[in-house]
């Protein structure tokens, strides 16, 4: 039974994450946790655009926040997310890691060391290879991990770092990494 | 009995914990767990030790290790006028009450190596506040606090300082505030004539001033809940009737008891009066 899904996602993210999170019903329960690369000033319009095109409910999170059932959660701009073993969040401010602050690497590690082979691990579009080995360290600790078709993807990179490292049970285009989901949440349920 | 690595490596950070505390007096014991980990791990791949183990002899053993560890464990990845927004707010909303005071003490708490510090005398001066103001900048880690003093900064960070200084509301041009020199960039000495670096750990030590304003941004991430609780009671005791707090743009009183005391100013950039005593 699958306890959280952790997503990441760089250059054409935003549009990959919309795809993925559309065909995903109201009532999806497995909590979804998402890394999107941004520019550390700007705002996260990420949250807004999601919930209008969306029936989830999406937000930002927030300092010591619980991680509940049929929400999807948004690193904040310019912060580092990680998981407590209660399953709350912690923001954290320190280096980047892969040039990146949130880096995906760094909420990888830390879900993959709280929820261990409870955990899916999701790796879309991006120009770097920031995911990799964390989709690895998901992998190693029991966890599933699927990585979008780098040729389907705006930016091939980042799939191709992380089919090479963590070498995913699946590699397949975005309308059937929504499918997958809705399927492991029905068995999770 | 579970005989996994998780687990052991879990006990393993429990004793360094209680170890550095025991020996060194620092004590990270309501740190985040996750953040410890985090740390931790960092750490570890640093030196290439085998095991937590394996560093707990090293930091033990050797205090230029100990330095390390400790420096690694606190945050230093600051920057100048960081969330820009922050300062615009600031400038409007608190400035203005600030200037009714005949005299200002200022508690930058967890300064770090100084770049709040002085984007804060930067304001100040613009204001016209500063050679009124005493700030008092304080940190656990005194190698950090001894580069905050000497205000030399890397001159690659200066693109993002100036973009960060117009976005917050500066009124001159940010190159009027250091000297270049070759790599670095030195901050003008009229800017820490009213600054006194001290050590101050949150964690252990107590009340530290009577302040109109403290500043103490993304620090109480780290903690649990129960060290940002009595911290921010800190804080409260710190502050004057009146007087600001300033957190960082994630943190929040909340959900603490010393909400009730205070309101709030800036809901997006947590600013914070105190209201009652």
């Amino acid at each position: 039974m699958y306890r959280a899904i952790v997503i990441g996602a760089s250059a054409g993210g935003l549009y990959a994450i919309r795809d993925l999170l559309v065909p995903l019903p109201s009532d999806f329960r497995i909590p979804i946790i998402i890394v999107q690369h941004l520019s550390p000033t700007s705002e996260n319009y990420m949250v807004e655009f999601l919930n209008k095109n969306t029936s989830l409910n999406i937000k930002e999170v927030d300092e010591k926040e619980p991680i509940k059932p049929n929400m999807v959660y948004i690193a904040p701009p310019n912060y580092h997310v990680l998981i407590e073993e209660d399953e709350t969040f912690t923001l954290s401010a320190d280096e980047k890691v892969n040039y990146s602050r949130p880096s995906i690497d760094v909420l990888f590690y830390s879900a993959a060391d709280i929820y261990r082979k409870d955990l899916i691990g999701v790796v879309l579009t991006g120009a770097n290879d920031d995911g990799a080995r964390g989709l690895f360290t998901i992998r190693k600790n029991g966890g599933l991990g699927i990585v979008q078709t780098p040729s389907s993807a705006e930016a091939p990179q980042m799939p191709s770092a992380a089919i090479l490292e963590a070498n995913p049970e699946y590699i397949i285009e975005i309308s059937e990494i929504a499918k997958l989901l809705i399927e492991m949440n029905k068995r999770s349920d | 009995m579970d005989l996994n690595d998780n687990n052991r490596e879990k006990i393993e950070a429990d004793l360094l914990i209680e170890a550095v505390k025991r020996y060194y007096g620092y004590d990270f014991s309501n740190y985040s767990k996750a953040h410890i980990k985090r740390r931790m791990s960092v750490f570890l791949s640093k030196h290439r030790y085998e095991s937590i183990s394996e560093m707990q002899h090293y930091v033990l053993h050797n205090p230029n290790i100990f330095e390390d560890f400790l420096n690694n464990f606190s945050i230093n990845v600051t920057e100048m006028f960081r969330d820009p927004g922050f300062y615009k707010d600031f400038r409007e909303s608190v400035i203005p009450i600030l200037k009714t005071y005949p005299y200002l003490k200022i508690w930058i708490a967890g300064c770090a190596t100084g770049e709040e510090v002085y984007s804060f005398a930067i304001m100040l001066q613009e204001e016209g506040l500063l050679a009124r103001s005493t700030i008092y900048a304080t940190d656990f880690n005194s190698k950090a606090l001894q580069k905050a003093g000497k205000a030399i900064y890397n001159i690659d960070t200066i693109k993002s300082y100036t973009s960060n200084y117009q976005k917050s509301g500066g009124k001159s041009s940010f190159s009027d505030y250091y000297m270049a020199n070759y790599n670095s960039v030195i901050i003008n000495k009229s800017l820490k004539e009213n600054v006194v670096f001290a050590e101050h750990n949150l964690v252990t030590d107590g009340v530290f001033t009577e302040a109109n304003l403290i500043v103490c941004r993304n620090v109480l991430i780290y903690f649990d809940r129960d060290l940002q609780d009595k911290v921010l009671a800190l804080f409260n005791n710190s502050l004057i009737q009146g007087g600001y707090l300033a957190l960082g743009t994630k943190e929040t009183i909340q959900f603490s008891e010393i909400n009730s005391k205070f309101s709030t100013i800036s809901k997006e950039n947590k600013i914070y009066k105190k209201t009652s005593i």
